[in-house]
């Protein structure tokens, strides 16, 4: 009886106690806010203070001039010259944008014929149209658009840019140059290599030993010396090797050296995606009675080629990079047509030389960069579960 | 009945299928064809370039090294003037190339693994500053950075007259750096031979240091023994020898620079370029590395008692290096081919020497560019095989 009235009371003692969830109470004042933040990543010991200083003295040494350089101080109109000299305009002058403008079309189609530029501005537009719904995932009809852009899109573009036949008059690979050439370059060998690599990775992993040490060989020689190399034995070779009376046009060396040389690198991205694949998806084609050829297009490649796109794209920006040694094999691409913009005696300026490195700079940057967020998004969007 | 039928259908001989679908037969097939069809590629490219070069009345054969090259080079390792062979101007160039090569993978190593570690700080600034580094470089052509250092900073310096000067020893103009120049007076080989008695000794003690860490527990400072050692003993030699080397200070004489030695524009322009492109890539892959070492590990070794250093020093490093290792070793390799972008901008190594000058002057294409392609393959076999065997011998010894 009297324990029963005692734990009645306890009940009743504890009738205060709370039976809903409190609201949390806010972290103290000195853990929130940017100066907690900046405490803990910026001033969290002594040496990290000096860092953060030297840090900062770093940014301050290299943004502001920049920015004053290619905006504040910046000439934004001229004819000539004049516009962008200091002793002329009267203050100091930064980036000499008149000559950009000045020398744009021949950044852009070299010296490509005026009156045909519209063709070279199609095949611009067309390759946009085409690459972007292949690149953009949501968009259907993948198959259709990867034909028309991988196998299209270059006899149509080669038809148009070199001309010759359909009324179009003939254009001499000779006056190509700038970004066209650059884009010709990376487009043909990007274009060129997946086929050459699928091969040559299938013959590097295939079990038939001449197939086999044909792709070791080719691939690992073409490994093993630089692509400027490559580019001097297909300027100086190929006319040696043709028969007689054969003409190799200048800029098709340096493109058949390009395509030679990343086919191998991109050997080797695909050999890995395809040394991935579990030996049960071989199996399990074979047991469905799936010929090779069959097996490899259905079941392997796609997801070899799968797991390793970010591979892919990041051969190509290297690719991309690479098109500036044609300059070296006297093919005026971007790079090249920039240094023999700097020679024009009507834009010798001092800041001449920056500005024209301040904008191939911004284009160069522009289009490896985005590749490589572009290959970080995919690499984020196919990872899913494929990890073991 | 029909069990036995199904029996000895299945204990005679297979179904005779046609050759066609046999895929031995298949196999051997397609490789003959593609044999053969290599084959005949090499064979009329071949014939193709004998008759070619008979009708440019090009010679063929190696007997042009023997000839009188004719040209200078404007920086030379070993005596070379316009009266040398092209062999020689071969052996200058290649010398060029792996100099570039050897001093840009010491500084772009250094330079890298402090990427690395700056991506990885704590402290935001620094690790922007490096996230940004590494973005800006990786998307840049290797090509345009050399051209930039080349014309834009380097060409601005000023003239010789205002060179300017570091502590009154080192100038920097547009001509290069000059620097004094050391001279070597007798017994500087007796120094060498010190220097060679230090590291042979340091290799000695670190072995018995080992030995005796593992027989007794107790550990012995290598590392310090071992720097006292490389620096001391050629130092204390220098000194009992009465400092044979003297330093050739460079003078301001006119128009130019006398004595001295100077390094050219051409090739600080492309080690520059080429270190700091290069430790873009190697700080990823420091980073890689250390990331991939797991958490538990510093945890672990926090647990036993030790202290960050020592744990970044004996449990993370080591297992990062395994995954460091095999990249950074093609980035080596990338960074001795990448050396041959200097033909852009003239720096003598065997590309713009031997391949461009020596190509051009006797027409010689497949000699010079065989010559030229094997010496590249030969670094890099070299390489790759000495980084093997250290990747071997670092390797995860699984049970």
């Amino acid at each position: 009886m009297s324990d029963q009235a005692t734990l009645t009371d306890t009940r009743k003692g504890i009738e205060y106690v709370r039976k809903d969830m409190l609201e949390a109470a806010p972290p103290p004042a000195n853990l929130v806010g940017p100066w907690a933040w900046a405490r803990d990543n910026l001033f969290s010991s002594v040496g990290n203070v000096i860092l953060t200083l030297i840090g900062v003295g770093l940014i301050l040494l290299l943004i502001p001039p920049l920015i004053k350089f290619m905006f504040i101080d910046a000439v934004w109109v001229g004819k000539d010259r004049d516009a962008c000299l200091e002793e002329k305009v009267g203050r100091t002058v930064g980036a000499c944008w008149p000559f950009i403008q000045a020398k744009f079309g021949q950044f852009l189609y070299g010296f490509y014929p005026i009156d045909e530029r519209w063709r070279v501005n199609i095949v611009y537009a067309l390759g946009v149209l085409l690459l972007v719904p292949l690149m953009v995932p949501k968009v259907p009809y993948k198959r259709l658009n990867a034909i028309l852009f991988f196998i299209v899109f270059p006899v149509v573009a080669f038809y148009l840019l070199v001309g010759g036949r359909f009324g179009l008059t003939h254009v001499e690979t000779r006056a190509w140059g700038g970004l066209l050439v650059t884009l010709v370059v990376a487009v043909t060998g990007i274009v060129a290599s997946l086929p050459l690599g699928i091969l040559l990775a299938l013959g590097r992993r295939s079990k038939m030993p001449i197939a086999k040490t044909l792709s070791v060989i080719f691939i690992e020689f073409i490994r093993g010396v630089p692509l400027i190399t490559v580019l001097f034995f297909a300027t100086y070779m190929l006319p040696i090797l043709m028969p007689r009376g054969w003409e190799v046009d200048n800029l098709l060396r340096a493109l058949i050296g390009v395509a030679l040389f990343s086919a191998a690198y991109m050997a080797e991205v695909i050999r890995g995606g395809l040394q991935a694949i579990p030996k049960g998806q071989y199996e399990g084609a074979m047991a469905l009675g799936l010929g090779y050829w069959k097996m490899t297009g259905l079941i392997i490649m796609p997801q070899a080629l799968k797991l390793v796109i970010p591979g892919i794209v990041n051969s190509f920006i290297g690719l991309f990079k690479d098109t500036t040694l044609v300059m070296i094999v006297a093919i005026f691409d971007l790079l090249g047509q920039l240094r023999a913009a700097f020679s024009d005696p009507n834009w010798a300026t001092p800041v001449t030389l920056y500005t024209g490195f301040a904008f191939a700079g911004v284009i160069y940057f522009v289009f490896c960069y985005a590749m490589s967020r572009y290959s970080l998004f995919l690499e984020r969007r196919l990872n899913t579960g494929h990890r073991r | 009945m029909t069990a036995e039928t199904v029996n000895s259908s299945a204990a005679g001989p297979p179904a005779k299928a046609s050759l066609l679908y046999n895929p031995q037969v298949r196999s051997g097939v397609f490789q003959l064809v593609l044999g053969a069809l290599v084959i005949w590629g090499l064979y009329s490219g071949y014939s193709n370039a004998v008759a070619n070069l008979q009708a440019q009345k090009i010679a063929s054969g190696f007997g042009f090294l023997n000839n009188t090259a004719g040209f200078g080079i404007s920086q030379t390792l070993i005596e070379y003037n316009e009266a040398s062979t092209y062999g020689r101007a071969f052996v200058v160039s290649l010398l060029n190339t792996l100099l570039v090569a050897v001093i840009g993978i010491f500084f772009a190593t250094i330079f890298g693994f402090l990427v690395g570690v700056a991506r990885l700080s704590s402290n935001w600034v620094i690790s922007r500053i490096a996230y940004w580094y590494v973005e800006v470089i990786r998307n840049l052509p290797l090509l345009f950075q050399i051209l930039f250092w080349y014309l834009a900073v380097l060409a601005a310096m000023p003239n010789p007259r205002q060179s300017l000067s570091i502590f009154g020893i080192f100038f920097v103009n547009n001509r290069g750096i000059i620097l004094p120049k050391p001279v070597f007076g007798e017994g500087t080989s007796v120094v060498l031979i010190a220097l060679g008695v230090a590291i042979v000794v340091s290799l000695l003690v670190k072995r018995w240091a080992k030995q005796r860490q593992i027989a007794t527990g107790q550990q012995f400072p290598v590392g310090w023994t071992a720097l006292g050692l490389i620096i001391g003993l050629p130092f204390l030699t220098l000194a009992a020898l009465g400092f044979p080397v003297t330093f050739e200070l460079p003078e301001l004489r006119g128009f130019n620079f006398v004595g001295g030695a100077r390094v050219i524009p051409e090739f600080i322009a492309l080690l520059v370029a080429l270190v700091a492109y290069t430790a873009a890539f190697i700080g990823e892959i420091v980073r890689a590395g250390i990331m991939a070492v797991s958490h538990g590990q510093t945890e672990a070794a926090y647990s036993l008692g030790l202290r960050p250093g020592p744990t970044l020093r004996l449990v993370v490093i080591p297992q990062a290096m395994r995954v460091i290792i095999p990249p950074l070793t093609s980035q080596y390799l990338n960074l001795t081919k990448n050396s041959s972008l200097a033909a852009g901008v003239g720096y003598p190594e065997l590309v713009s020497v031997f391949a461009g000058t020596v190509l051009n002057q006797t027409g010689q294409a497949f000699e010079v560019l065989g010559i030229t392609m094997a010496c590249y393959l030969t670094t890099s076999l070299i390489t790759s095989i000495a980084m093997n065997w250290y990747n071997n011998r670092v390797a995860l010894i699984e049970r």
